[in-house]
């Protein structure tokens, strides 16, 4: 297991619903708790991962994440059994979604 | 003038004549006892021989070519195998036995590790790795078989063999020897007075076995729809949004994987919704894939002509005779031979999956230790220059290829991968491992399974680059990296050249597409399991004891 920790600037997210699971830990799954956070226009990220040595690959993808989505002002926690970057970013988008009440 | 040299103008028929007089010593008529085949094959089969052993995709001689292994070394040896598939332990025996040190081959699937380290010990010379065409093509020329060892379903009393659903490369194979001095033994499942058919006429044939038990065929084409993903599902949307639906493609071939199955089970539900039946994919040159079944069953597939069949799918198919060939008896005919000129020359588009892609778009199944060959792809995933006929898909792609006064439209070939495989590997690399490979082999060419320049889109999760559009080497290469997500050639992209390809829509994302990834769940799946296959099928569709667990 690794723990990785990140915080990203993003834009502040427009509204809130009530914290939000998405994804299952299963192989080549995650699971995604997005819960508020302090800072209004920043996403603090922890990671556990059955994988270790991608932190620069989690950087890459996250930061991608905070930069085209509105994610400011969470903490999201992540509990990974290798996920490929794809079905991270997917349920990233899936998570904040439900974060905002389920609607785009 | 020159005076003509004696020579003797039918050495292959006096060389025949001698191999069944042999046989006609032994005691031998036109069926073989299954006990004394490996006697049979000692005195027909000479050292240095060219032997078909028929190993197809599918449908696998195994007790002859597991006889042949255990031929003696000392009456049998230096023998040059053609067969289009080594996918059985017992054809790799061969090699290892020391009575074959010759190939020519076009797949080797589960037994390339074998072969990648008998080259290394350097006891097996690889002529060449072919397409299955190509290979069927060269039967005819420089690699005519002395021996074809194929497998039937039957035989009647005079020798004319029925080859059931899976006539694969059967007919191919035959022809080339049985008409240039050749012998022809068929392993037979089982002996029947009158045939439902006759797919070999008798006279082609020399010997028959009744092997002890039914040939192996492996059910290659099965894809549980439980194991496709979301990130599948949202490929799957935007290849039928952006590249099916654009181009209006009628007549295709999928390849193997769970990305092509996720299209055809997105057919009753997605492109139904986009108003697409009648409009794609009515035409397929394709093994019948139980994961088709929900697209027949919606009526969007007028016709499918298969390279061979499918384990499970016989009763079914027999039902639905106006989408698949089938003979007066019933049963499907297919012809691998046939179907690959189709999916050369009569599909408009090839798409399907790779392990390796570079950034000239070319790919490569080979990795390292493993020599795995190609199978049909590379013929189907090409474009045929020698084509002529018209059809919109073709015409767009080649207008977009070479401009509005083209001359000739293009196949469109689609790789449709995600960026990372399993254990986080990068599809897109620098440099293919196929090269490497091509050093240890001691092979003229790396073994690349499509070449870049025949690649006309590719799709990842990340979106659709169409390479057709691109004006130069340098796009390609920005094209490319600009949907490798965040693979280390992605990451590397020139961000405003990958941008300026967005604005001319030559990289497009799931947003550009009008497509929202996260409606990209499994729900949109008109069969989520193969339970839900069977169902569909009307209970015709019997699926193997190891794709059940209900």
């Amino acid at each position: 297991m690794e723990t990785l920790d990140f915080r990203f600037d993003s834009k502040p997210v427009p509204r809130v619903a009530d914290p939000a699971l998405c994804g299952v830990v299963g192989s080549g799954n995650l699971e995604i708790l997005v819960k508020p956070g302090i800072e209004p226009e920043a996403c603090r990220v922890r990671i556990k991962t059955s994988a270790r040595g991608f932190g620069a690959t989690w950087q890459a993808v996250l930061g991608s994440f905070a930069a085209s989505h509105a994610a400011g002002g969470t903490v999201i926690a992540i509990n990974d059994m290798g996920a490929t970057p794809a079905v991270v970013t997917l349920r990233l988008a899936q998570a904040l979604a439900e974060y905002q009440g389920g609607n785009p | 003038m020159n005076a003509s040299l004696p020579r003797d103008w039918d050495t292959l028929r006096q060389s025949r004549g001698r191999r069944l007089e042999r046989a006609v010593s032994l005691g031998f008529g036109k069926e073989i006892p299954v006990d004394r085949i490996i006697d049979l094959l000692e005195a027909v089969i000479q050292p240095g021989d060219r032997v078909c052993l028929e190993g197809n995709n599918q449908k696998q001689a195994d007790f002859l070519s597991e006889s042949l292994a255990d031929c003696s070394p000392e009456r049998i040896n230096h023998l040059s195998m053609v067969q289009s598939v080594l996918a059985l332990p017992s054809h790799v025996d061969l090699f290892e036995r020391g009575l074959a040190n010759r190939l020519d081959f076009s797949f080797s699937g589960p037994q390339g590790a074998r072969l990648a380290k008998l080259v290394q010990e350097q006891r097996i010379e690889i002529g060449a790795i072919h397409t299955y065409l190509e290979l069927f093509g060269r039967y005819f020329m420089d690699l005519t078989p002395n021996v074809a060892l194929i497998a039937a379903q039957a035989a009647d009393a005079e020798g004319n063999l029925y080859l059931g659903p899976n006539t694969e490369d059967t007919p191919a194979i035959v022809e080339a020897t049985a008409f240039k001095g050749g012998i022809v033994i068929a392993q037979v499942n089982e002996r029947l007075d009158k045939l439902p058919r006759v797919d070999v006429p008798a006279d082609w044939v020399d010997f028959t076995v009744q092997a002890p038990r039914p040939n192996y065929i492996e059910p290659l084409f099965t894809r549980d729809p439980a194991q496709i993903t979301e990130v599948q599902v949202l490929m799957a949307m935007m290849a039928i949004k952006g590249i099916y639906a654009e181009y209006g493609v009628t007549r295709l071939n999928h390849g193997i994987g769970f990305d092509t199955a996720a299209i055809e089970l997105l057919l009753p539900t997605y492109a139904a919704d986009l108003g697409l039946k009648g409009k794609i994919c009515t035409h397929w040159a394709l093994n019948p894939h139980p994961t088709l079944i929900p697209a027949i069953e919606s009526g969007f597939v007028e016709s499918v002509h298969c390279f061979g069949s499918e384990v499970g799918m016989d009763a079914y198919i027999s039902a639905r005779s106006d989408v698949f060939f089938t003979g007066a008896d019933g049963s499907m005919r297919s012809n691998r031979a046939f179907s690959q000129t189709a999916g050369l020359y009569a599909c408009d588009m090839f798409i399907g999956s790779t392990l390796q892609m570079d950034m000239a778009g070319n790919s490569s199944t080979a990795t390292l230790g493993r020599i795995t060959g190609f199978g049909g792809a590379p013929n189907m995933g090409s474009d045929p220059h020698g084509r002529r006929h018209a059809s919109p898909a073709w015409l767009k792609a080649g207008r977009e290829a070479y401009g509005a006064n083209a001359i000739r439209g293009r196949k469109l070939v689609v790789q449709m991968v995600e960026t990372f495989r399993e254990h986080m590997a990068p599809v897109f690399v620098e440099e293919l491992d196929a090269w490497k490979l091509q050093k240890s082999m001691g092979a003229e060419l790396p073994p690349i399974m499509i070449y870049g320049d025949d690649v006309s889109h590719i799709v990842t999760e990340e979106g659709i680059a169409n390479l057709l559009l691109c004006r130069s080497p340098e796009e390609r290469e920005q094209a490319i990296r600009g949907v490798a997500g965040f693979t280390p050639v992605g990451m590397a992209r020139d961000k405003a050249m990958v941008e300026n390809l967005r604005d001319r829509g030559i990289i497009r994302r799931p947003e550009d597409l009008g497509i929202d990834p996260r409606l990209a769940t499994r729900d949109l799946l008109a069969a989520r399991s193969v339970k839900d296959l069977v169902r569909w099928s009307g209970g015709l569709y019997a699926p193997p004891s190891r794709f059940r667990n209900w």
